[in-house]
């Protein structure tokens, strides 16, 4: 297999043009895709591939950009919205927690609405309290939502290829350290599916649970803890919805101890939803309670040595797995 | 009737805002200041002209682009430029940033990080205001951008039917990031949006500080009679990209190079030479404005930068 690397932005770009060429139905729209190539550049080169029919740039409309993918998808299409900033999904939300993601129910199975949001989550570069939110958790909460995080450019690609094709809404999740960061990604085709995690470390003596940013963390705190003894496994769940519990069970079962660690803040975050099933359902298989690394309860600081602080580092993992471990 | 000390004193701030703004971006590029910003340069005239039409205790929204409303309003660079560099003698103790710099004490309800956020709020900050009975106005500034939100059409429509006192400040800057006005409206003039509202709307020079003054005077007198909403489209140009990342494909360098033909501090200073200001004057007045800048970052760079401690107990009130 011909190995090369790319990036995690190229990743996402990768799987938007197969899926473009594959599929006339998939067309992208959203704010300064276009000729700016997306805010992150994702999107960059697809409107000169595919002309601005199939890659729209919008007004700031986020409400349109939303329901307006819910509506194209309800007739048929398979819409890929991008919103610009995590945080402006909040404006856009009515459309897809209150249509996109219960029309399928509410309708009793008679419509569907297959398309993707993706946007840019996540603290680190110094954007302050309306650019850095990581507010999947809520979306996480919603019956009838997707929700994928993935944290390396292979996983990416296969489950936003996954997503385009899934018949339901799906939130995508990037965050923004991770679009430059690169990884190997085979040239030919693959999908992964929605709702598997996966086990990016193996290891003995306790299980680190989380997704996004945080897996590239947990690693590198794995090395470090390696050198004093201590060897952890890291479950990436990649979707939070559905959540592959089967992977984090057998990963328990084996360590007898859990951490789940989450960039947004720990009260009420996602990682309280997967500490709450560990405790009830692996209970007699934990030597020790599951440690739950959260943010900071805060919006995200501008000042730079507070926004880092606010949200679990490495040094964070490593300190809190010596005292789960010791 | 403005004097000419008035008008010396629009020239100052303009120059000060141009200032503030070039000498941010130098920081920026030496690594001193974190994260990004969108600079006003181009713009002055706007922010300058409209909160000289206010009273010292009207009020303000301000955007995402927004270091020159918050000069306008009276703000002190020197807790601006503490803000940028996120300390905390900041305005906002180096917890909002460049988009979120708020001035409550002058009356600037702050800038925003959300396109069109502020014109919900400022409706609301009238709404306040008519409550009170307290004879206020708020001028909101927004840009091209905001205008198709689904706020700004919720917000403008209940500022009318209410008659709030309200003026409403399109800064149409041409793009909203790289996406055109030509592309984003199907109306030549955005003021026209006014009508499907029933408020007066007009479309004027946003380069001339004069007539952005006499405009807006004539809305704020009007919001603070009772009368309602105006809406002012102000057309002007961002000569910097959107923000510190932008490689400007979307436009060309001739277009740029037209607008900032159209100064408009050179607009001003042609007109004072015409009301036989001396340059000696004019030359006085640049060389306080850039002293007090450069008085103001060595401020900033000697604070002290906020605690975690400190930023916990700003959560709640």
């Amino acid at each position: 297999m011909p190995n090369r690397e790319i990036t995690y932005a190229e990743a996402l770009r990768e799987a938007i043009r197969e899926e473009m060429k594959k599929d006339p139905k998939v067309f992208l729209l959203g704010e300064d895709i276009g000729i700016y190539g997306g805010s992150f550049g994702v999107t960059q080169g697809l409107i000169e591939e595919f002309g601005p029919e199939r890659v729209i740039d919008t007004p700031i409309s986020e409400i349109a950009i939303i329901g307006g993918a819910t509506g194209a998808a309800l007739v048929g299409m398979r819409p890929i919205a991008e919103i610009m900033f995590f945080d402006f999904m909040t404006i856009g939300s009515d459309q897809l927690v209150n249509q996109a993601a219960k029309i399928h129910f509410m309708f009793g199975g008679k419509a569907k609405v297959p398309m993707v949001v993706r946007a840019p989550a996540g603290s680190g570069t110094g954007a302050a309290g309306h650019h850095s939110g990581s507010l999947e958790s809520w979306f996480a909460h919603v019956p009838g939502l997707k929700v994928v995080a993935p944290s390396t450019s292979y996983d990416a690609k296969g489950l936003l290829k996954s997503a385009i094709r899934d018949d339901n809404p799906v939130v995508f999740v990037e965050h923004k350290l991770l679009y430059k960061t690169k990884g190997q990604v085979p040239e030919e085709e693959y999908y992964i599916p929605i709702g598997k995690a996966e086990i990016k470390k193996e290891g003995k003596d306790a299980t680190v649970i989380g997704y996004s940013i945080m897996i590239p963390r947990a690693l590198e705190a794995s090395k470090i803890l390696a050198q004093e003894g201590i060897d952890i496994e890291v479950v990436d769940i990649r979707s939070l919805r559905p959540l592959d519990t089967d992977t984090i069970a057998r990963s328990v079962k084996k360590t007898n101890r859990a951490m789940v660690v989450y960039e947004p803040p720990r009260f009420g975050g996602f990682g309280a939803e997967i500490s709450a099933w560990v405790g009830e359902e692996l209970f007699d298989y934990l030597d020790a309670p599951v440690v739950r690394l959260g943010g900071e309860e805060m919006p995200p600081p501008y000042n730079p040595n507070l926004e880092r602080k606010i949200v679990p580092q490495i040094e964070d993992i490593v300190r809190e797995i010596k005292k789960l471990v010791g | 009737m403005l004097s000419l000390e008035d008008k010396l004193d629009m020239y100052r701030k303009m120059y000060l805002i141009r200032t503030f703004e070039e000498r941010a971006e130098e920081l920026y590029m030496e690594g001193k200041i974190w994260g990004t910003f969108h600079l006003y340069v181009g713009e002055e005239a706007v922010a300058v002209g409209a909160c000289y039409a206010l009273r010292a205790d009207d009020y303000i929204t301000s955007t995402h682009r927004g270091h020159g409303h918050c000069i306008a309003k009276g703000a002190d660079v020197k807790r601006m430029m503490a803000e940028l560099l996120a300390r905390d003698t900041g305005y906002c103790h180096g917890l909002g940033g460049s988009m979120h710099i708020a001035d409550v004490e002058k009356g600037n309800l702050g800038a925003t990080g959300i396109v069109g956020s502020g014109i919900p709020i400022a409706t609301g900050a009238a709404l306040g205001c008519k409550l009170q009975n307290n004879d206020k106005v708020v001028l909101c500034f927004f840009g091209d951008g905001a205008a198709n939100t689904g706020a700004f059409h919720e917000s403008v429509n209940m500022a009318a039917i209410f008659r709030l006192p309200v003026v409403f400040v399109c800064e149409n800057n041409m793009y909203a990031m790289s996406f055109s006005v030509k592309k984003a409206f199907a109306l030549p003039d955005i003021a026209e949006r006014a009508k499907g509202y029933g408020i007066p709307g007009v479309s004027i020079d946003g380069n001339n500080v004069l007539e952005m003054y006499e405009t807006t005077k004539v809305a704020v007198e009007r919001a603070r009679q009772g009368e309602g909403p105006t809406f002012i489209e102000a057309r002007t140009y961002r000569w910097k990209g959107h923000s510190k990342s932008d490689r400007q494909s979307y436009r060309t360098k001739e277009e740029v190079r037209e607008w900032m033909s159209k100064d408009p501090i050179k607009f001003l200073e042609k007109y004072l030479r015409e009301e036989k200001v001396g340059e000696e004057e004019l030359e006085n007045i640049k060389k306080q404005v850039e002293r007090d800048i450069e008085e103001a970052i060595n401020f900033a760079l000697e604070s002290p930068e906020p605690t975690l401690e400190e930023a916990r107990r700003m959560v709640y009130a």
